[in-house]
């Protein structure tokens, strides 16, 4: 593919260089030196060495709040993805967070024939099946918690609460033990051959499994396996966010939850959210706990604020900036505990809260929850 | 996949005061020992990054090897104590992503010790020939 061809598919030639998606970037507010507009109207001046080797191609978030807002509806994200990919085959690449280490565990996880344990952290107090029709897809998080140790952020404690969520609801989910990285991040940097490795692995063993349903409480792996791996491989089972899982449980059989007394805020993750259009369902199962009273920031749903960074890449100040500025948002709330639905914007929530070196850590101290474990917590037992 | 024909990629990491040097001493005396392994200097076994590691055996290495001083002679003090413990943490990551723990040795060499050098090397790429290449060793 060349740049010729990506504006014609993502229909950059329409952009009529209003400058609304500058205005609406969430990096463009904090650095002057990012603008869509301009990454577009290179592209379009056929300026393509430029455009490739430009560092801040690897900085956009992909987070399309630039794409709700275009008036020409151009896709500006799938642009930026696909310049990755001509950048990448250039030999270029962004800055690689925590030294590339999450890369490296992509990289390993693409050399076919390594067979990982992934269930040193399992504890027996979970049921699962290997004959189940649904499978809980545990992707990364097992690998986060060694990276992420001084955040403190524990991705498993999110695992643990979804399979005590499925249980407590009567399903003994699958827990594949040879699944891999979805490979989000490798799609999203322009690595397509690891990506389809990944991509053919995951679609062999899912379909080898015959699991007909699906569940995630990542939403990025949710986006990957729903939106990008019909394009690559045939699947043949339902997806599912979890918060999905349960509004809709919450409708047929009528669940109950114990009491939580607290008063919670909302992060939009914006693979579910602007992704997917996914925003009622983590809200009606928020109401749904007695005791919880929702109070919204100021940007909410289509307009959320994206947590700062995509794929651990140019990880840099502005990142932090921006997600300082959602945090003083979310406590300006009142709220006791921000309640997201994604792993990653946990992560790099708690990773801004953290004061490193010298350098004294910002006022922004609030609790940082997954909604799968308010849930487990409201289920108790 | 024939085990005399399998012939290792091993990274190694060498200090450059005392394991690279006795690497330069194994060259000028002599001692042989078989051409597997890549050699990177580093000033400190202190400088590598765990990271370093997974990169390594990411991009297709079969074992990855650390040369530092012995302890108490590191020549930044405390050097390869930081790359003891990044070790210890590093033999406990592996093996959950799939990589035997025996792929990866630190070992302390110091400058006169070419002799020494030659044997310790010559010792892992035996292991990892033994191991096979990395991932294959379910198929054998």
């Amino acid at each position: 593919m060349n740049l010729y061809e990506i504006i014609q598919d993502t229909k950059t030639h329409y952009c009529l260089e209003c400058g609304k998606c500058s205005s609406i970037c969430p990096i463009s507010r904090y650095d002057p030196q990012y603008s869509p507009r301009v990454m577009i109207e290179d592209a379009l001046f056929g300026f393509e060495e430029e455009l490739i080797h430009n560092h801040k191609l690897f900085s956009c978030l992909t987070c399309y709040a630039c794409q709700l807002k275009c008036p020409s509806d151009v896709d500006y994200p799938l642009f930026i993805r696909k310049t990755r990919e001509l950048a990448a085959a250039a030999g270029e690449h962004g800055d690689y967070a925590h030294s590339g280490t999450l890369q490296s565990l992509v990289g390993l996880m693409a050399r076919s024939s390594i067979k990982q344990r992934r269930f040193e952290w399992f504890s027996n107090s979970y049921r699962t099946s290997e004959s189940s029709d649904v499978m809980l897809f545990i992707g990364c998080s097992p690998y986060f918690e060694p990276v992420f140790e001084d955040i403190p952020v524990r991705t498993l404690d999110i695992a643990e609460a979804s399979l005590k969520i499925l249980n407590s609801l009567g399903i003994e989910p699958l827990v594949h033990p040879d699944e891999k990285c979805c490979g989000h991040d490798a799609l999203w940097l322009g690595d397509m051959e690891t990506f389809r490795i990944l991509a053919e692995h995951n679609a062999a063993i899912i379909k080898e499994s015959g699991v007909k349903k699906l569940i995630f409480f990542c939403p990025e792996g949710y986006r990957t396996f729903k939106l990008d791996y019909p394009n690559y491989v045939k699947l043949d089972c339902e997806v599912m966010h979890i918060s999905e899982f349960l509004a809709q449980r919450l409708e047929t059989e009528g669940l109950r939850f114990n009491e939580v007394k607290k008063k919670v805020t909302y992060q939009d993750p914006c693979r579910l959210g602007r992704h997917l259009g996914i925003y009622d369902a983590p809200r009606k199962v928020l109401a749904s706990i007695p005791g919880i009273e929702l109070v919204e920031m100021e940007h909410i749903r289509e307009d959320s604020i994206c947590c700062g960074t995509s794929c651990f890449t140019n990880c840099d100040s502005y990142s932090k900036q921006i997600r300082v500025g959602r945090l003083v948002e979310a406590k300006a709330t009142g709220a006791e505990t921000l309640i997201t639905s994604c792993p990653k914007c946990q992560t790099h929530f708690k990773c801004a809260m953290v004061a490193r070196g010298e350098e004294k850590g910002p006022e922004v101290e609030i609790e940082v929850m997954d909604l799968a474990n308010l849930v487990a917590n409201a289920i108790g037992g | 996949m024939n085990r005399d024909k399998f012939e290792p990629l091993i990274l190694g990491f060498a200090c450059n005061w005392c394991a690279y040097a006795g690497a330069d001493l194994a060259g000028v005396s002599r001692f042989q020992y078989p051409p597997n392994m890549r050699i990177i200097r580093v000033m400190c076994s202190g400088r590598v990054d765990p990271t370093f590691v997974l990169k390594a055996f990411a991009s297709g290495a079969d074992g990855v090897f650390i040369g530092g001083c012995h302890p108490g002679d590191c020549h930044y003090i405390e050097g390869n104590y930081k790359a003891r413990r990044r070790y210890e943490l590093l033999k406990k990551m592996l093996p959950q992503y799939g990589i035997e723990s025996e792929r990866l040795r630190l070992e302390w060499i110091s400058a006169s010790e070419g002799a020494r050098f030659a044997e310790v090397v010559m010792d892992f790429i035996n292991v990892i020939k033994e191991l096979g290449a990395l991932g294959k060793r379910q198929d054998q």
